[in-house]
């Protein structure tokens, strides 16, 4: 086995595949550097481990602070739970507000998104028709164009519609931005299915929406979900559409809320209740991640591992 | 499967296409349009002027500071990102100490590590960025007190308000949220290279830094540069919009004398600030240009045969 004097071989990948067996029987860890780099790792990662969760805990302690102590003792514990924090952040800083515009808006654009995006892909990846590729390239080309750029004459066209500050205009625009995405991985998903089933139903008389509904949508189910969960993430902690197309005080959704709520408690000072909101905010999404991390995952690496 | 074919498919596409026309398509093709013009965005009225906005830009000097900022942000962000997300995918994966079975084997508990590492991907970038700019306060922030505890009273810098720092402080904020998502896409893939090829390299008398440059890398290139070009367009892009938007006020937004200005800021403030809509589009087909650059150079550059396993 490997020891420390042997010279790297560079000619590893020619090798052909040692089987299994001889590896099998090796013995256990007998050489050092398998101990060093073993504490290396181990300390490298617990350090970005460390890293990661410090700040959410940092934000969830201060949560439960008054505003003296934040400002006197960012690191000392709290010197008891200051829940009023929370009922205030939510009651009086308009939290409760911002969460239900936010639960409102991706609720719809996300049906929207999945429903038109799969009907697009579908279309796309199963029948063939005269600018087909032209279509198909016109949805994903959306996936490298920076928004910022259409952001200023949309403003303009939502205002044309009246649909501008208002929470259609939102879910629209929310829909029309996800689908490149959507139709991209969809499209490679509807391709991998089996067109028999299609057939088989198309031939017993079901028309083809038909067969879409009934037999090719539930078999995309897990791509559906995959999916399903990259749009969702997405589309809750969007940022910049909202504060370019929805300034309206009273439909602001989560994000900007709480970026507005910063901005005003420079005159305020409710730093506590800041705190508190920031939190409500993360830890749902934490909870529900924590949960589902295993779909959450896939279906966030799934469409760049393709 | 010829009756009514079209029919369906017209059907079938008329909404998503009309909606992605509409509200992504236009725009774009209007956004370049009124980069020749001198619209104000305030009232109808406007007129062509030709080259004018784009020849403003070459002596707009906040212009030229966000176009370095970005192409600073394109240039590292997703070198560091990317490194440091396959160091510890890899430490995760092959790190750890030999097991009775296996010649390879990730460290113990790595399935804890990609859960918590996770943790910043599905946050708000807007939420991250709020957090952070608390923890960066100079006075009362989490920072400075955590170096005055540890007896470092002498160094407190004013992090986002000192034109040096603040670039790399709201550099750091999209490194800690990305970071991680990359590692459990980079896991996702090493766990699929066969055990095989380690094991026989490994006989061979490789060392694991060999290992990880003649198997991982190269059976990994492909998930590598998706990651590049995804990183890229994210460091170009809406995330670091809103970094840089909500993190570094300042009296112009984007930080003491603009020292942390990128570009789709500039874009937004020039429209929605200024009130000069033409010219913000004009800077829009800058970064534009610079996103498509980006782009191809990332597909060329990465160009290698493919291989099979």
């Amino acid at each position: 086995m490997k020891t420390t004097e042997t010279p790297p071989v560079d000619t590893a990948e020619e090798r052909p595949p040692v089987t299994k067996v001889t590896v099998a029987r090796t013995p256990p860890a007998k050489a050092t550097e398998g101990r060093v780099l073993n504490f290396f790792s181990h300390g490298m990662l617990i350090l970005w481990a460390f890293m990661v969760v410090l700040p959410l805990l940092w934000a969830v302690m201060t949560s439960f602070k008054t505003d003296r102590d934040i400002f006197s003792s960012p690191w000392a514990l709290p010197d008891r739970l200051h829940f009023e924090n929370w009922s205030r952040a939510w009651t009086s800083a308009n939290m409760s507000d911002y969460f239900l515009n936010t639960v409102i808006v991706v609720g719809f654009s996300l049906l929207g998104t999945m429903l038109l995006g799969s009907m697009a892909a579908y279309v796309l990846a199963r029948f063939d028709f005269p600018g087909n590729r032209f279509i198909y390239f016109l949805f994903i080309g959306g996936m490298s164009f920076p928004i910022i750029l259409a952001l200023v004459p949309l403003f303009y066209v939502m205002q044309n519609l009246s649909l501008l500050n208002t929470l259609p205009g939102l879910i629209l625009v929310y829909i029309a931005y996800s689908l490149p995405f959507t139709v991209f991985f969809m499209t490679a998903f509807f391709r991998t299915l089996p067109s028999s089933v299609a057939e088989a139903a198309f031939v017993d008389g079901a028309s083809h929406t038909r067969t879409f509904f009934q037999v090719m949508l539930p078999m995309a189910k897990p791509g559906l979900i995959s999916v399903g969960i990259f749009n969702f993430l997405g589309q809750w902690n969007q940022y910049m559409l909202p504060t370019v197309l929805n300034t309206e005080p009273d439909r602001k959704v989560l994000t900007q809320g709480l970026v507005q709520l910063a901005v005003s408690q420079g005159y305020k000072g409710d730093w506590s209740g800041l705190f508190a909101g920031l939190v409500m905010a993360m830890l749902p999404v934490l909870a529900a991640y924590i949960v589902f991390q295993r779909q959450v995952v896939q279906g966030l690496t799934a469409g760049a591992l393709k | 499967m010829q009756h009514g074919k079209y029919r369906f498919i017209v059907g079938f596409l008329a909404a998503p296409l009309g909606i992605y026309a509409l509200f992504v398509i236009w725009p774009f093709i209007q956004s370049i349009y009124y980069s020749f013009t001198d619209w104000s965005g305030l009232s109808p009225e406007f007129k062509m002027v030709g080259f004018k906005n784009y020849s403003r830009i070459l002596d707009d000097e906040v212009f030229w500071k966000s176009f370095q900022h970005s192409v600073t942000f394109v240039l590292l962000l997703p070198l560091v990102t990317l490194t440091l997300a396959l160091f510890f995918a890899f430490m995760l994966n092959v790190g750890g100490r030999r097991r009775k079975n296996a010649a390879i084997a990730g460290v113990r508990g790595s399935a804890f590590y990609k859960v918590v590492y996770f943790f910043p991907q599905v946050l708000s970038i807007a939420i991250v960025a709020l957090l952070f700019q608390f923890a960066y306060n100079p006075n009362s922030g989490a920072l400075n007190s955590a170096l005055k505890a540890v007896g470092l009273d002498s160094v407190q810098p004013d992090w986002l308000g000192d034109p040096d720092l603040a670039l790399w402080c709201v550099f750091a904020v999209l490194v800690w949220s990305t970071v991680g998502f990359f590692v459990v896409l980079f896991s996702a893939g090493m766990a699929s290279i066969p055990r095989d090829y380690y094991e026989a390299a490994l006989l061979d008398g490789a060392n694991r830094i060999t290992t990880f440059f003649k198997i991982t890398l190269p059976l990994l290139w492909d998930t590598v540069q998706s990651g590049w070009a995804y990183m890229g367009i994210l460091a170009l892009g809406a995330e670091s919009f809103a970094v840089v938007q909500i993190m570094t006020v300042g009296p112009n937004g984007g930080g003491p004398d603009y020292s942390t200005t990128v570009l789709p800021l500039y874009v937004y403030q020039k429209a929605f600030r200024d009130g000069q809509a033409a010219y913000a589009t004009t800077i829009g087909v800058a970064l534009l240009v610079l996103t498509l650059l980006f782009v191809a150079v990332v597909m060329r550059l990465g160009r290698r045969e493919r291989l099979e396993y």
